[in-house]
This record gives structure tokens, sequence and C-alpha cells, in this order.
């Protein structure tokens, strides 16, 4: 009776293919830099269209105090707008699924602060509450919220038939079905959501810093772009998109500690 | 257990049958009117015994089912659990269910599963426990798998330890083996018959096998798809312990072939 094999697991399998899964891709970037390098110095391109790839090397490393301290604040003001954005969006998910009142009169206000554009709200904001860390903080919020909201209401009503009629054989609570069962249901969903906002709150900070900051990645690249300072625009921009890296990679490697009962899949995505 | 024994219980002149209904209907409203699933089954179904209803997709089995479960409520007739109303049945956990997936939470352990009714309203007295009864299904040392790492049939042998824990007294299983393959399904029924005569629970079995219902059942109900409401409860002269070999024999052959020919 005990004969019955279960399914092969698949850990193993995916650290023997974790190394292959890095080289590969690393090769095609190394191969592009080189043709890159080589093409610049074959065609002579001008350095404010496209420095070559070890100028703008030679400027992260001699720059790189300048780029750090500029990296401070964007990264504060998306980690904060990341955390109150996410934040409020769970708690009215929350809240949406205990009245569908509070759904009824809420959500259209929700959809609403989704169609107008964030670019189109930002130098409303700077223009309220000045250049500081609140704008931008506000800015990364409101990128994050919209598709947080919906794929946590989403996760919250994936439960099956099976799984209603399971808790109601058990006479479960309203409280016990959302705490035992729909919050679960719903973290797949969340932790999707999480992940595309991790980008997402680090273009709303720079944005915002675009408008009007005296420091940060986002005002870095404006003033390097008024100086036709290429090779710091470049540099910038690899330090804003490693940094989002980062953040991308640390939701994920919480994501996989907090789901380590899920198989491997992905999840649909509404955003 | 032997054939004698459960007479004596049978027998037992103190003893409330598990299940009775009488005149139940189901009505569906759908877009073009109203659909009956069936009219007027009667059925009662003693303390203890085994009962298999047998019918094609479609013919409102499952829905049958529910109406014992407390899950859909009938449009007539009354139905007694254990003489309760189902609801009532439900709310003291005399009923245990198992779907015909298994259900279960994939972010619980096995061990976790089963113990999730025991979490929503406290352990009854002098029950086994989800421990215990893992090891009657035949997955002690498999506690801490979670259901991504077990097989289709160790799935479903954690759903029926997690329906029992509750210690119910009727037993209500809606095609649990169906999406199974046939050595799996032959090898849990063989266990299912051990499990029953284990814990001495009354069980409800819902299946469109007919070998599957005359190798389980004391009695089977036939039920028909569609409006005609034509149906019969056959009692199987077969007594237990039931051997697998008995599928072979010719009066299990005989009850098929008749069971068969009812469902026409």
């Amino acid at each position: 009776m005990t004969t019955e094999r279960p399914p092969e697991r698949t850990r193993p399998k995916r650290k023997r293919t974790g190394m292959r899964k890095w080289l590969d891709p690393l090769i095609v970037v190394a191969l592009l830099l080189g043709l890159w390098e080589f093409a610049s110095v074959r065609f002579g391109i001008p350095e404010y269209v496209a420095p070559r790839p070890s100028v703008i090397a030679e400027c992260l490393a001699e720059e790189s105090g300048v780029l750090l301290r500029n990296l401070v604040p964007t990264a504060q003001a998306s980690l904060l707008g990341f955390a109150i954005g996410n934040g409020s969006a769970i708690l009215l998910a929350i809240g949406f699924v205990h009245s569908k009142r509070l759904e009824r009169s809420v959500y259209p206000l929700a959809v609403m602060s989704k169609t107008i554009p964030t670019v189109a709200i930002s130098p409303l904001l700077v223009m309220i509450f000045g250049s500081g860390l609140t704008p931008k903080v506000l800015i990364a919020a409101l990128i994050c919220f919209f598709p947080t909201l919906v794929n946590m209401l989403k996760g919250f009503e994936s439960v099956t038939a099976n799984e209603v009629e399971l808790f109601r054989i058990m006479s479960a609570s309203r409280r016990e079905v959302f705490l035992k069962l729909r919050l679960y249901k719903s973290l797949p969903y969340l932790f999707a959501a999480l992940r595309i906002a991790t980008t997402n709150a680090v273009i709303g900070a720079i944005v915002a810093e675009w408008i009007g900051s005296a420091d940060g990645i986002g005002a870095l690249i404006v003033q390097a772009s008024f100086n036709f300072d290429a090779p710091l625009l470049y540099a910038s921009m690899l330090v804003a998109g490693g940094y989002a890296l980062l953040f991308f990679g640390a939701v994920g490697v919480v994501e996989r500690i907090v789901l380590r009962w899920k198989p491997m899949g992905a999840v649909a995505v509404a955003a | 257990m032997t054939q004698l024994e459960h007479s004596e219980v049978a027998t037992d002149p103190g003893t409330r049958p598990a299940l009775s209904l009488s005149g139940v209907t189901v009505e569906f409203e759908s877009d073009r009117g109203t659909v009956c699933a069936f009219r007027d089954v009667d059925l009662t179904l003693r303390d203890g015994g085994f009962l298999s209803i047998l019918g094609p997709s479609g013919c409102g089995k499952s829905t049958l089912l529910r109406v014992i479960a407390d899950l859909v409520q009938p449009t007539a007739g009354t139905v007694s659990v254990l003489g309760s109303s189902p609801g009532a049945a439900r709310t003291a956990r005399a009923i245990g269910f198992v779907f015909q997936d298994a259900s279960l939470l994939p972010w619980r352990t096995a061990l976790q599963n089963v113990a999730l009714p025991l979490e929503i309203r406290g352990a009854p007295r002098g029950g086994r426990t989800p421990a215990e009864l893992l090891e009657l299904v035949g997955l002690a040392g498999r506690e801490n798998a979670f259901p991504h790492e077990l097989s289709g049939g160790m799935r479903q042998r954690v759903a029926i330890a997690r329906a029992l824990v509750t210690g119910p007294r009727l037993l209500l299983m809606d095609e649990p083996f169906g999406a199974l393959d046939e050595i799996t399904r032959e090898r849990l029924n063989q266990e299912l018959l051990r499990i029953w005569q284990d814990t001495g629970t009354s069980v409800v079995f819902v299946t469109h096998s007919v070998p599957e219902a005359v190798y389980l059942s004391e009695q089977v109900l036939v039920l028909h798809a569609g409006p005609r409401g034509v149906r019969a409860l056959r009692d199987i002269p077969l007594g237990y312990p039931r051997d697998p070999a008995i599928r072979d024999s010719p009066e299990f052959v005989a009850v098929a072939a008749e069971l068969r020919a009812m469902l026409g």
C-alpha cells in the first residue's frame, strides 16, 4: 500500500540548472558589450551619442561617490513608497473582503487613481509638498498601490467551490475562512504584485526627482543630460537598474521563504 | 469483522438509522426554467452501513450527497442524519466529507491538513489524533510531506484521514477515487473497507463505477440521468470481509451485470 510513488522532487534538479541559467545570458551580455566597444571605435561614434562601455565603466568607478550619495535618497523614497503603497493596498483589500459596501464605495476611486498617469500627478505633488522626500514617497506609493490592490483581491477570491464547502462542513466562521484559507490563497498573488511593485517604486521615485529635487538618481540623470554628460547618464541608469534588480531579487528571496510549500510555478498577474 | 457482527448491529433495536431521506427533491433554477436534479428519493441507511450512490455523470448523485451534508437545500422532502437535521448534524461534527479532488490546503503538511478541523472546533473527546489517523490510512512517516510531494492516491488518503479526525458517525464520499488509476483505485477500495470496519462509521459513497459500488457496498442506490426519476435500491448479497478476488466470483459478476442493466 505504500508502494505508490510520490512525484519526483523538483528541488535538486533546479539547483543543477542554476549555474547554466546564469551563464548563458552573461555570455550574451559580454558579447554585446564587446561588439558595442568595437563598433564605437571602428565607426567613431561620438561619446554623447553612445559612450563606449569602457568609458562608462571608468565613469562608474570615478563617480562612485556621487552616484552612491544620490542613490541613498532614491532608495529611501522607493522603499518608503513601496511600504506605504503596498501596505495600504493590502489593508484596503482586506477591508473590501469584509465589507462589500466599502468595496462598492471606494473601488471606483481606486480605479481613478490608476487612470491618471503618474507623470501627470507628479508636478502637482511636488508643487504641494515641495522638493523633499514626501512627494517622491507619495508617487512611488501611488504607482505601487493599484496592481497590489487588484492582485490581493483576486487572491482572496481565488478560493475554489470545494474549499468553501470544506470550510462549511467544518462549520468555520467567516474569520476562520479568512485567516486559514483566503489569506494563504492571496499570498502567491501578493508576491506577484510585489515583484512588479519593486521596479515601479524605483520608477516613481526617479520620475519625482526629475520634476524637482536637489538630489537623487533622478536629479543626477536630469543634470547629466543638461550637461551632455553621456557617461554619467549611462552610469546613473546602471546604478538605478542595479538597485531595482537588487530590490526585485530581495522580494524574490522573501517569496521563496514564505511560499516554500508551493511547487515552483507562475501565478497569473492582473495588472 | 464478520458478517455476523454486522447483522448484530443492524438488528439492535436501540440503533437509529444513520440516514433517512423521504421524498427528497432538488430543483435548480436555470435560464431555461426549472431543472430537476432528482425527485422523491427515499432512503434509509442503518448506523454503520455502507451505501453507494451509482449513476452516470450529471444524474444528481453529487447533489444528493450535498443535500445530506447540508451544502444544498432540498426543494422538497425531509432529510434526517442520525435523528437530527443535516445542519444540526454538521454543527455537531457528525459528518465527514471527502471530495473528488482531495482539496488539501497546499501550504499545510499532511499532518497539518488532517488537524485542520480540530483547529476550527477543537478535538473531540476520545477521538484519534491526526498522527494516529495518518497511520490508519497507511501514511505513517509522511506526516511532514506537503500535498505536492504526494501522489494522487496519497493525497486522497490524507483527505480521508482529515474527514475522520472529528470522529464522524457518517462519512460522505464524492467519487473520491474517480481520478485515480485503476490499480490505485482497487487498492484504496480495499483499504476503505478496512477503515470502515475499523472506525464503525456509516458511509455514503458516490461513484460512477459499477465494480466499485458492488465491491464496497451493502446497498447500492441507482440514479438515472435526466428527469425520469427512475431509480432502484439494490442489496448486495456478498458478505464481509471481501477479498479482492471476489470480483471474479459468479455472484459479483451477476450483481454487476444487473446494476449495469439498470443504468441502461
